[in-house]
């Protein structure tokens, strides 16, 4: 069996005690989308302000509130960290990614994705050795992804 | 726990050596089940009840004349009697056998609900609801104005009873759990039916954490319709039951249709077989039932009394232990008194996520529910996203206790408290 370490790296406890862009954002202008696991109950709301349009556009600023778990938390805060200041084109290989990471089946890999980094969020890929927690792992991720969609159709 | 000599009719190690998943050993150590509020572990009757009728006597039941249907019948209707028996219906026909709880609760709203509940109509629930008796309802008022109304909760977790009578003013019906899955908390049943039926509603009872667990007496209750599960009184899953009066039942509408339940059908239409068989469409979970009687016999060997005094005892050791090692870094949910509680308990742990505390829970192979134990409203009015469950059932003693509680203080050294 994997052991907890293999979960709880210490990267990802920071996150949890100390997450990054925790707050909200008003909206409008800010796209306000909110994502939740049925299974436990957590629920987090994701704020993202994009700047530009189509292939300039730019992920401007994140803000990330709700409750969760060390996983979800952590994930989300990395997330944040990771996709601020990047294209949106980026901010969605990053997506594909983290999900390709997680093991998760049916996620179409652009040429071009290998080369934006994931950085810290490597951390998190003990999570595919406990499946229950790669929903958690990909809350906040779904969120931004639904957030994304809807900057893009505004 | 000390010792007390009128338990001695309880043996816990023997209880043990029943169930073999307990000797289940998961990195060399042995598992800690204490999910039994979800679902409970199987004993050898059981298990083997149930192998011997499929290597032997399995068969469609009321259908087929040869002998080998006429033993899978009486096996099937076995399994009825022994119901009726557990929880001292009046006959065997008022027992009838569904999916699962879930769904007895769904023929209640939409056979009785359907035929008796129209606009302006009032039913009343508590905030300590599983969602399986709210969310039928909520379906229903979604086509009909009909009005759902909360009876709210003390601070300790009981049902707050001060403004009953002004709730159940012109309620139709009051439908209520007996025992709460989250808070453990035991209801006035008889009181609450009493009540009910003064303010000329129905009375209906979701006992399914109940009856596993306790000595059920849907008469001296005077309920009028109650649900519950096998699968969380030892039994296996897939099968369910609806206890009703005759009169009731008699006189409500068939919830699915189709075989089993009609006395004859012609090209104009259908006339309906009597209870039970009206609400039993189709073929049932016959192995199931077979596996059902089985545990309503260890169940009845063992004694309800026995079972729920060695309940309390562990219950009170659990609240004892864990308050007295953790303190303010605990909050259990629910009464402190076990007499109105199971051996249910829900708690927030210093910080933490249910799921990380679950999770290095599990590295002990100490098993309990992190989530909102479909009761979201209940976690609403607790002001809380999820707690960790730990339940208890005949085979839980004070060594899994204390494996949870040196768990717990596991967590603490993880996440650095």
């Amino acid at each position: 069996m994997p052991g907890l370490e293999d979960l709880y790296r210490e990267i990802i406890l920071d996150h949890y005690r100390t997450p990054r862009n925790r707050g909200e954002l008003e909206s409008p202008p800010a796209i306000e989308s909110r994502g939740h696991n049925p299974l436990c109950g957590d629920e987090i709301t994701l704020y993202l302000i994009v700047d530009g349009e189509g292939d300039d556009a730019i992920v401007a600023d994140v803000k990330i509130s709700g409750q969760g778990c060390s996983i979800s938390q952590s994930s989300a805060s990395m997330m944040t960290q990771a996709v601020i200041g990047k294209p949106v084109s980026d901010a969605r290989a990053m997506l594909r990614r983290f999900k390709t990471m997680m093991g998760i089946d049916g996620i179409d890999e652009q040429p071009g994705d290998a080369d934006v980094p994931l950085g810290d969020l490597e951390a998190l890929q003990g999570v595919v050795k406990f499946p229950v927690r790669i929903k958690c792992a990909v809350l906040g991720w779904n969120t931004l992804a639904d957030a994304l969609d809807r900057a893009a159709a505004t | 726990m000390a010792p007390n000599p009128s338990h001695a009719a309880f043996d816990l190690e023997a209880v043990r050596k029943e169930f073999p998943i307990l000797s289940r050993q998961i990195d060399g150590k042995p598992l800690v089940y204490l999910d039994s509020g979800n679902t409970s572990q199987k004993p050898r009757q059981v298990i083997d009840a149930m192998s011997d009728f499929l290597e032997q006597s399995y068969a469609p039941i009321n259908r087929s004349s040869y002998r080998l249907a006429g033993e899978a019948t009486e096996a099937f209707e076995g399994a009825r009697t022994a119901v009726a028996r557990l929880i001292n219906a009046a006959s065997s026909d008022e027992v009838i056998f569904t999916k699962n709880a879930t769904e007895s609760m769904n023929l209640i709203v939409q056979s009785w609900g359907r035929a008796n509940l129209a606009d302006g109509d009032v039913v009343l629930l508590t905030h300590m609801e599983h969602h399986a008796n709210i969310v039928p309802w909520q379906q229903l008022a979604a086509e009909r104005d009909i009005e759902i109304r909360w009876v709210p909760l003390t601070a300790d977790g009981q049902l707050d009873l001060t403004t009953l009578t002004q709730l159940l003013d012109g309620a139709k019906a009051f439908s209520f759990t007996a025992m709460s899955n989250v808070l453990g908390t035991i209801t006035p049943v008889a009181e609450l039916c009493r009540a009910a039926h003064d303010a000329g509603a129905l009375a209906i009872v979701d006992a399914c954490q109940y009856v596993p667990h306790n000595v059920t007496d849907v008469r001296a209750w005077d309920a009028d319709l109650v649900a519950f599960s096998s699968h969380k009184m030892c039994g296996p899953s897939g099968i369910g039951m609806l206890w009703g009066r005759m009169a009731l039942l008699d006189a409500m509408p068939p919830f699915l249709g189709g075989g089993n339940m009609i006395d004859t059908v012609t090209l104009d239409g259908f006339t309906t077989a009597p209870v039970p068989a009206k609400f039993e469409a189709g073929t049932p979970p016959i192995t199931e039932a077979v596996g059902l009687r089985a545990a309503v016999e260890f169940l009845e060997q063992l004694g309800m009394a026995n079972i729920r005094r060695h309940e309390i005892d562990l219950t009170r050791y659990a609240l004892d232990t864990l308050n007295a090692r953790f303190g303010d870094d605990i909050t259990i949910y629910g009464p402190d008194d076990v007499d109105v509680r199971g051996g249910v308990l829900s708690f927030a742990f210093r910080d933490l996520h249910p799921h990380d505390v679950s999770q290095v829970l599990d590295e002990r192979n100490v098993c309990v529910r992190a989530g909102h134990h479909c009761a979201k409203p209940l976690m609403q009015v607790l002001d809380v996203q999820s707690t960790t469950r730990a339940s208890f059932y005949l085979y839980n003693g004070p060594d899994d206790v204390d494996t949870l509680a040196d768990a717990l203080d596991g967590a603490s050294d993880i996440f650095g408290f």
